[in-house]
């Protein structure tokens, strides 16, 4: 498409413009990654003391506790999706959707009534663009959660398991959330919270093959494990957050810096094509004043 | 003498303490836990107040807790807590005026559970503050 000279100009300073802005938004990314992980790293010696901790007690007691007591016939399940406030940030928040779609899905399949919760505005404009019914939603903090945000989850969705599924409490509670592999991967990943599991160290202490010491409960097993589980959820969903906060600010990274690239791209070809074009005004100038100038010489002759 | 302890106290966010001591002194559910070296294996509940640890150098430290675990294994204890910290990084005059205020809610109306966990988050910084001088 031949386009003006002054058309391209335009499109080319645009175009840097938008360059100045990705590239702001990549470093400013690249710098809170940093932070977020320290904060992981700052977390993690509480979740392996109270891992340790609830090991211990489910080691040497034999005591049921609701948390950990399978539903016999589940009916209602909720879903946590861990997304991202704002956008900008690759398919960072569009997969967990999906992956919260499947698993859905594969919960309805099973019988049972999926009661989402939501965690960042974008999976909040997600399911108010579709006018579904949303059980919860927390917004605000996706980049940088603290514990209080982490507690006051974990207390909603602990008072819906305690409530039974016919006065609209859950029998199971899952989480999808992004976990952050290194600062190339990250994967959307789904984690049953309750009925609990309770999972080794979350790959970060090697506590597997150690044998606890025979402990003294104060006041008793029950009344510690009691203290501890909601603990340990609260901690399970500050690790969550945490991880998908790592995430999401590595995605946005690696999206802004794409997204540099290739405005440089195409700053880079816009350059060269308003280049030519100037060069082609040029030449036509030229062979216009050469061309009138013949004309005018053959008109002098030939009087 | 046996070793001393190893103690770690860790709050949800960050780890707020470690070093050696020679005693701990938390006020668990049951009433205050005094814990020495060798002391046998315990896992116990607190209760919002001031844990008390003494160095082997003899310096005191209180760190607030509220609630939370102490538990103690094999000259190891963990203390835990959500919301932990250091008496000498606690605002002596802050954490009094946030109790006045809280208490001052109090005579409004019947205080909920909320309400009471605050003001003996608030008791617990105040303790700690005056102490840990």
């Amino acid at each position: 498409m031949p386009a003006s000279l002054r058309e391209l100009r335009q499109r080319r300073n645009s175009v840097s413009t938008t360059k100045k802005i990705t590239r702001a938004m990549e470093l400013i990314a690249a710098s809170r990654i940093i932070k977020a992980q320290q904060r992981a790293q700052a977390a993690a010696p509480y979740a392996r003391e109270l891992t340790r901790a609830v090991s211990a007690v489910a080691t040497y007691s034999e005591v049921d506790h609701p948390l950990t007591t399978e539903s016999e016939n589940p009916t209602r399940a909720a879903v946590l999706l861990i997304t991202a406030d704002r956008g900008l940030a690759g398919a960072y928040s569009s997969s967990v959707i999906k992956q919260g779609e499947g698993l859905t899905e594969r919960l309805r399949q099973e019988g049972l009534e999926v009661a989402p919760y939501l965690v960042g505005r974008k999976a909040a404009a997600y399911y108010g663009f579709r006018k579904r019914e949303v059980a919860g939603s927390w917004e605000g903090f996706s980049d940088s959660p603290s514990y209080a945000e982490a507690r006051a989850i974990a207390d909603t969705l602990l008072e819906a398991f305690a409530t039974p599924a016919e006065e609209g409490g859950v029998d199971e509670i899952h989480i999808v959330y992004t976990r952050f592999v290194s600062m190339l991967t990250q994967r959307a990943e789904v984690i049953r919270l309750l009925p609990l599991e309770v999972v080794e160290g979350d790959g970060s202490a090697d506590t597997g093959s150690e044998v606890y010491p025979l402990y003294e409960f104060e006041p008793d097993a029950e009344t510690v494990l009691d203290e501890l589980l909601p603990l340990y959820v609260a901690s399970r969903i500050q690790y969550c957050l945490l991880q998908s906060a790592a995430s999401e600010l590595a995605s946005r990274q690696r999206a802004m810096k794409s997204a540099t690239d290739n405005a440089e791209q195409l700053i880079e070809r816009l350059t060269r094509e308003a280049n030519q074009a100037r060069q082609a005004e040029i030449t036509q100038e030229i062979s216009e004043i050469v061309g009138g100038a013949a004309a005018l010489a053959d008109a002098a002759e030939s009087e | 003498m046996a070793d001393p302890l190893h103690v770690e106290v860790v709050s949800a966010d960050r780890a707020v303490w470690s070093g050696e001591a020679v005693s701990i002194t938390a006020r668990t559910t049951e009433g205050d836990l005094g814990i020495l070296p060798g002391h046998s294996p315990v896992l116990a509940v607190l209760v919002p107040s001031g844990v008390e640890i003494a160095t082997p150098e003899g310096h005191r430290e209180v760190i607030a807790v509220d609630g939370g675990f102490v538990s103690c294994a094999q000259g190891r204890v963990s203390i835990l807590s959500e919301y932990a910290a250091l008496g000498g990084e606690i605002d002596a005059a802050r954490a009094r005026s946030e109790l006045d205020d809280l208490l001052g809610r109090v005579d409004d109306h019947e205080p909920d559970e909320e309400l009471q966990a605050a003001i003996a988050r608030a008791q617990a910084q105040v303790k700690a503050a005056e102490r840990g001088r």
